[in-house]
């Protein structure tokens, strides 16, 4: 006969907490699902910086044909050209029918024709404003060249030089900046990353609340730990799973962008990852009770999408909506607006921190709605959690929950 | 060990318009198995989800060694629910590890009673595979394990035998006699009424969410009266009618079958049987407790359900 058992230590909240969250972790990080998963996410980040860099380098190239008397230009157009970021690489073309056939193989980009001082340019549909410029400049110095000599100057190239060293100084007060697009970029692809991170995860933890109800476990776990407990486990437990994603796809896509040239910002990438695992945090505890609390309204599988699809509708609607707005101005004030709105914010303000200017106040002011949004929600959420997770049966309606005692 | 006494007292617990616990108490002492009897729908079920804290009575209370019953109490509770769960993509060993674990034991005690269970259950080739991948019957076995696998100090299994080839009954007796041997006091439902008198020390009936009949089945039986069977070849119909404390269930020619009223004298009977001629056949049986329970259930009738 054994003697009762004495080996019983009190289980304090917070390890109760810990052993359902660690439940969480050791069921999932390990899964073929989540290996899978963050693998395919960062072939898909892979691909667009693949389309990026070669975006971004076809973007600063320019083939330029020169015929006759324009062969002479072919030195200033590559020193001008530098100048306005402009890559020329030019070749001689022999007549006007080479000159087609090669724009028409896409050979060339365009070709230049005739006096230097009067150049006429052939391209295949439209001629790019850089080069334009850049023609127009060469053309102006020819003209001048020819008219300073005419007007007895000994040396037009020492007037010319001394003219073109004339340049205006530029103080900016707010600097977007040369790296306007990379900023937006790097904004953008962690929009995304926080939309994909906390659908996904908060769906995991509805999926979750209704697997214990539908597998009627929840009733020896609620048997010795407190619904809110069980909530919280599950809640961080699966929270630090998407954390884990978020920063290993983060991550390698921050180096990935660094080596291939697509992202010279490393700084502001790293930035944008920092913002982005605070922003995650916060939004998905801000969504994830919520998830919970719809999970926990039924008791089928089959019925998740349905209860879970308000929640999600939300979400995306400040993903599409936020994209949509920083795309035509990160600093605008829709964007600005919405990056207060709390169940918006976790997914607006980071890309509109990377992505634009943003004061210290307004970040910090954002944080604080937020968070007073995630403690109304937790302790809705949370009420609703605890009167429906025992209810098996049909659906439970939000209000039933919200007012009913066990 | 007083101090492991279950004590319920005064429960009442309404749902909506259906009253379904009115006044349900009893108490289950250490190393006491309790078998806890009634209807589908008598309340048998609620009364033990309000012990373990997943349901709030509207009035009464629940003690263990007088007191409260509280979250840190509750850990020390082994639960069956009725409705049968366990995670079922989790591994058999993994999740008796973990359920020992939320019930306070550590990580090492934790992994030594699940090893121990296993074997005891004769789940030890099992222990690596999904729960979902297991027979029914395995199922309910680790179901148990589940329930006892942190050496609990008291017992409540909603209808443990339900389900159970005849092999994993027996293995379920010794195991519910082993634990109350050991001081534990165990409460368990079932409706296999003959397997409840062979095991129990005592036994509660409930019908209509009220307790009808609390005690050990020699008091319940006794105090229920008992029937006496006489065959009096020579007796005349209707000889027995006027005896006191007695009434004639049955007639059939020399047959007669009498109920006797608590404490009524059965030697009275046979005088009067003899006065008739030779009697061949005199038999006291008392009833038995699906009798019993019979009686005490139609009686109650399970009425006034509704407020």
């Amino acid at each position: 006969m054994r003697e009762l058992a004495r080996s019983h230590t009190e289980v304090a909240p917070a390890t109760a907490v810990r052993l359902v969250a660690q439940r969480e972790i050791d069921t999932r990080l390990r899964t073929r699902s989540f290996v899978m998963s963050t693998a395919v996410i960062i072939a898909v980040l892979a691909g667009y910086l693949l389309l990026q860099a070669s975006l971004f380098s076809d973007a600063h190239r320019v083939d330029v044909g020169l015929t006759g008397q324009a062969t002479s230009i072919a030195g200033p157009l590559q020193v001008a050209g530098k100048a306005v970021g402009l890559e020329v690489h030019t070749t001689q073309v022999g007549d006007r029918t080479a000159a087609r056939a090669k724009l028409e193989a896409d050979e060339l980009d365009a070709v230049v024709f005739g006096n230097p001082a009067e150049p006429e340019v052939l391209v295949r549909s439209e001629l790019d404003d850089r080069l334009r410029a850049v023609l127009i400049d060469i053309a102006r110095q020819q003209i001048l060249t020819g008219e300073l000599a005419k007007a007895g100057v000994t040396d037009p190239r020492a007037v010319l030089a001394q003219a073109s060293q004339a340049d205006v100084e530029v103080t900016t007060v707010a600097p977007a900046g040369a790296e306007h697009g990379q900023r937006l970029g790097i904004g953008l692809i962690m929009v995304f990353l926080l939309f994909m991170a906390i659908s996904t995860y908060g769906t995991m933890v509805a999926q979750g609340v209704v697997e214990e109800k539908a597998s009627r476990v929840v009733e020896i776990l609620l048997a010795t730990v407190q619904p809110w407990q069980l909530l919280l486990g599950k809640v961080v437990g699966i929270g630090l799973v998407g954390l884990a994603q978020l920063v290993i796809v983060a991550g390698v896509g921050l180096v990935m962008a660094v080596a291939s040239g697509v992202v010279t910002l490393s700084g502001v990438a790293i930035g944008a990852l920092i913002w982005g695992v605070v922003w995650y945090v916060v939004g998905f505890f801000l969504y994830a009770t919520l998830f919970a609390a719809a999970g926990s309204l039924v008791s089928r599988q089959e019925d998740v999408q349905s209860v879970v699809t308000p929640v999600t509708i939300v979400l995306t609607l400040g993903f599409v909506v936020g994209l949509n707005l920083m795309l035509q101005n990160p600093d605008g004030t829709g964007v600005a607006a919405l990056s207060h709105v709390p169940l918006l914010s976790p997914v607006i303000m980071p890309g509109r921190i990377t992505a634009g200017q943003v004061a210290g106040w307004e970040i910090a002011l954002s944080l604080i709605v937020t968070l007073a949004a995630v403690v109304a929600l937790t302790w809705l959420g949370g009420r609703v959690y605890h009167n429906a997770v025992l209810h098996t049966g049909s659906r439970m309606r939000v209000r039933d929950a919200l007012r009913g005692t066990r | 060990m007083p101090e492991h006494t279950l004590a319920i007292s005064g429960l009442h617990k309404r749902f909506g318009q259906v009253v379904a616990l009115r006044d349900v108490g009893f108490t289950v002492r250490p190393g006491e198995l309790f078998g806890f009897v009634g209807s589908n729908g008598a309340g048998k079920t609620t009364t033990m989800r309000i012990v373990l804290g997943v349901l709030d009575p509207d009035a009464g209370e629940v003690t263990f060694g007088g007191a409260p019953i509280t979250q840190q109490v509750r850990t020390r509770i082994g639960y069956m629910p009725e409705e049968r769960g366990l995670y079922p993509k989790m591994k058999v060993a993994d999740h008796l590890v973990y359920l020992a674990e939320l019930h306070g034991l550590s990580s090492v005690d934790a992994r030594a009673a699940t090893q121990r269970w296993l074997g005891r259950l004769g789940l030890d080739h099992r222990r690596g595979d999904e729960v979902q991948k297991l027979s029914l019957g395995n199922q309910q076995r680790v179901q148990l394990a589940a329930a006892l696998v942190h050496e609990p100090d008291l017992l409540v299994l909603d209808e443990p035998f339900s389900g159970l080839d005849p092999v994993a009954v027996d293995v379920m007796s010794d195991v519910l006699r082993e634990e109350a041997a050991r001081g534990v006091p165990v409460v368990f439902s079932s409706h296999q009424l003959d397997l409840v008198e062979r095991l129990c020390d005592r036994i509660g009936i409930i019908a209509g969410g009220h307790m009808v009949a609390v005690g050990s089945v020699e008091e319940l039986t006794a105090s229920a009266g008992a029937e006496l069977e006489v065959v009096a070849p020579q007796a005349e119909p209707g000889w027995a009618a006027n005896l006191p404390g007695v009434t004639v269930v049955a007639e059939e020619g020399p047959r007669t079958v009498l109920r006797l009223a608590p404490g009524a004298d059965d030697q009275a009977v046979l005088h009067a049987a003899l006065a008739t001629g030779p009697v061949t056949r005199f038999t006291r049986h008392r009833p038995s407790l699906v009798e019993l329970f019979r009686a005490v259930v139609t009686e109650d009738g399970g009425g006034s359900r509704h407020a």
